[in-house]
């Protein structure tokens, strides 16, 4: 097995929900979507995020999209309006889950 | 009247305050039979309905007004409907001054529909004394926690009675609380006469709505996986949305404009600001994400099909807007050497004074740009920052403690640690926090009611 960075093999756009973040994370190509599917799970999330979100993690699957879409409550500092956060709306938290690193097989070929 | 092969809805706005040259390229750099424009976020209706109560011939998106004008003749001359949420609180006295704009210009018959009703400010307490508790539906609080700060309630009516103001004749219609994906759906429903038990070709609709509401954020605005391989951001051609009776949608964009519309640019737009995929929830039907079929039809050019769809829920969601007391956000920029530590010393100093005169904050928030305000603890320690801008920020109750706080800013430039600028802006003013409560009220409490009025 060897290390490989979320950003590597998947890209991301998030948003919030009140004070839920929305990530939602697609496979950069479509052999990559059952990796992602079985590391990049809500424990995992919750635990990179820590010091972040504060509630629960939800994840929901979309394989017709090579996706899976989280929802990171309590994570935004009250919510859009309420929150002084910098990123309020939680704009950059698709990258900030895309730092999150996972063990792949070695003959895994990572491109694109 | 025959049936269209098919129509072209084009997205003129994301948001209030987007591009503002777009709608105009919308409509004039290619075919367009529809454009779409939203103008309303969250709690924009409290602010307009500040406005309101200020001058009664107020509350809209006063932008709008200005687009308007800007292609009132081409969309007249091309039959092009237009259809937005920028009515706001007042979508009759947007259409007033729509309406003036026409007959300065020397338009006759100019047909505007307004769609309203959604504005139940006035009826909160007629609704919690009939047992309406009006629950947040975050926390399961009774809106009665708020009710005396209570600044706006709408509800978010969907696409059929903008269907029904097409319907009537309406060149523009101009809504209330009116969901972004509404906006979309609508001239599909009147269009290729869809029924609201038509689900999937509602969802469809309802998909492509959403592909749309955010603008430029589907046709390479804010991509992600490939973003230096955009061409031409400075020209961005806004999405359009290619409806076919069955339900099948092109997403594509005017020939000669920049950005980018693909399989992956899409995919991150449907991702966008969603929750459990299987159940998204409108007015008109539930649309199920997770249906979704992709395909690359051509340059700029993706098919989006075999979408599925399930009946409604029986109630609205309503937005409410309550103050929520104060905030205030200062900056201070520090340079090499030791820009970060300099700046955490300032922040500690600060934090210090204000304690010692015994203000007291619900939240006391501070960010360090150029090392953490993106990833927070996610960020990792840079060997040397050549700068730093000190972020702090305060919320509560009283907007002594508040002030006070915007008080102490400044002065850390000649009594605290060296080398710092960036206060060009002067004290941090007190803000009111407008709070947002989210809430359901059966469809049988809340009818649109549709109005279209012709110019004389």
């Amino acid at each position: 097995m060897k290390k490989v960075q979320l950003i590597k093999i998947a890209h991301a756009r998030s948003g919030d929900k009140g004070d839920a973040s929305n990530v939602g994370l697609i496979a950069r190509k479509a052999e990559y979507y059952p990796i992602l599917r079985e590391k990049v799970t809500p424990e995992a999330v919750k635990k990179h995020f820590a010091g972040i979100c504060r509630g629960k993690v939800d994840r929901y699957e979309l394989p017709n999209l090579c996706a899976l879409n989280f929802l990171l409550r309590e994570a935004l500092g009250g919510g859009g309006t309420v929150s002084l956060r910098n990123d309020a709306q939680g704009k950059t938290m698709s990258t900030a889950l895309l730092r999150m690193e996972i063990e792949v097989p070695d003959d895994l070929a990572i491109s694109g | 009247m025959k049936q269209k092969e098919f129509i072209r809805i084009a997205s003129g706005q994301g948001y209030w305050g987007d591009l503002p040259q777009a709608p105009y390229w919308q409509v004039s750099k290619g075919p367009t039979d529809y454009l779409v424009m939203d103008y309303l976020a969250e709690v924009t209706m409290s602010i307009l309905q500040k406005q309101k109560s200020r001058d009664p011939k107020l509350g809209y998106a006063k932008d709008l007004l200005l687009v308007i004008e800007q292609i009132l003749p081409i969309i007249l001359e091309k039959n092009i409907k237009v259809i937005t949420n920028g009515g706001g609180v007042n979508p009759q006295a947007c259409r007033d001054a729509i309406f003036e704009i026409a007959r300065k210009a020397g338009v006759k018959g100019l047909k505007i529909g307004v769609v309203y009703g959604d504005d139940i400010y006035g009826r909160i307490d007629q609704l919690l004394e009939a047992g309406h508790d009006l629950k947040n539906m975050d926390t399961g609080e009774s809106l009665r926690t708020v009710r005396d700060r209570l600044q706006s309630a709408n509800v978010y009516f969907g696409a059929f009675p903008i269907a029904d103001a097409l319907r009537q004749g309406a060149q523009i219609v101009l809504t209330g609380r009116a969901t972004d994906t509404g906006l979309t759906l609508a001239p599909m429903i009147h269009e290729f006469g869809w029924s609201e038990r038509d689900y999937d070709k509602l969802a469809a609709g309802i998909v492509a709505g959403h592909i749309l509401e955010c603008g430029g954020q589907s046709s390479g605005g804010n991509f992600l996986k490939d973003w230096r391989n955009v061409p031409d951001l400075a020209n961005i051609g806004f999405p359009i949305a290619e409806a076919h009776p069955d339900g099948t949608v092109y997403i594509t964009k005017h020939d000669g404009t920049g950005g980018l519309v693909s399989v992956d640019t899409i995919k991150e737009q449907l991702l966008y600001e969603i929750g459990d995929p299987r159940e998204y929830i409108t007015p008109e039907v539930i649309a199920d994400f997770t249906s979704i079929n992709l395909e690359q039809a051509g340059e700029n050019r993706v098919r989006v099909f075999d979408i599925k769809g399930k009946p409604a829920t029986d109630s609205y969601k309503v937005s409410m807007a309550y103050s929520d007391g104060f905030y205030a956000i200062g900056t201070l920029t520090y340079g090499w050497p030791d820009a970060l530590e300099k700046a955490q010393a300032a922040d500690k100093i600060m934090r210090q004074r204000l304690e010692d005169l015994g203000y007291k904050y619900d939240e006391f928030h501070t960010e360090f740009l150029g090392y953490n305000s993106c990833h927070g603890p996610l960020s990792p320690m840079p060997s040397e920052l050549n700068e730093v801008v000190l972020r702090v920020a305060v919320r509560g109750k009283d907007r002594e403690a508040i002030d006070a706080f915007g008080r102490q800013l400044v002065p850390l430039v000649l009594t605290g640690p060296p080398t710092v600028t960036g206060f060009g802006a002067g004290r941090p003013k007190p803000q009111d926090v407008v709070a947002y409560w989210p809430a359901l009220i059966s469809k049988e409490l809340a009818k649109p009611v549709v109005e279209v009025t012709a110019l004389k």
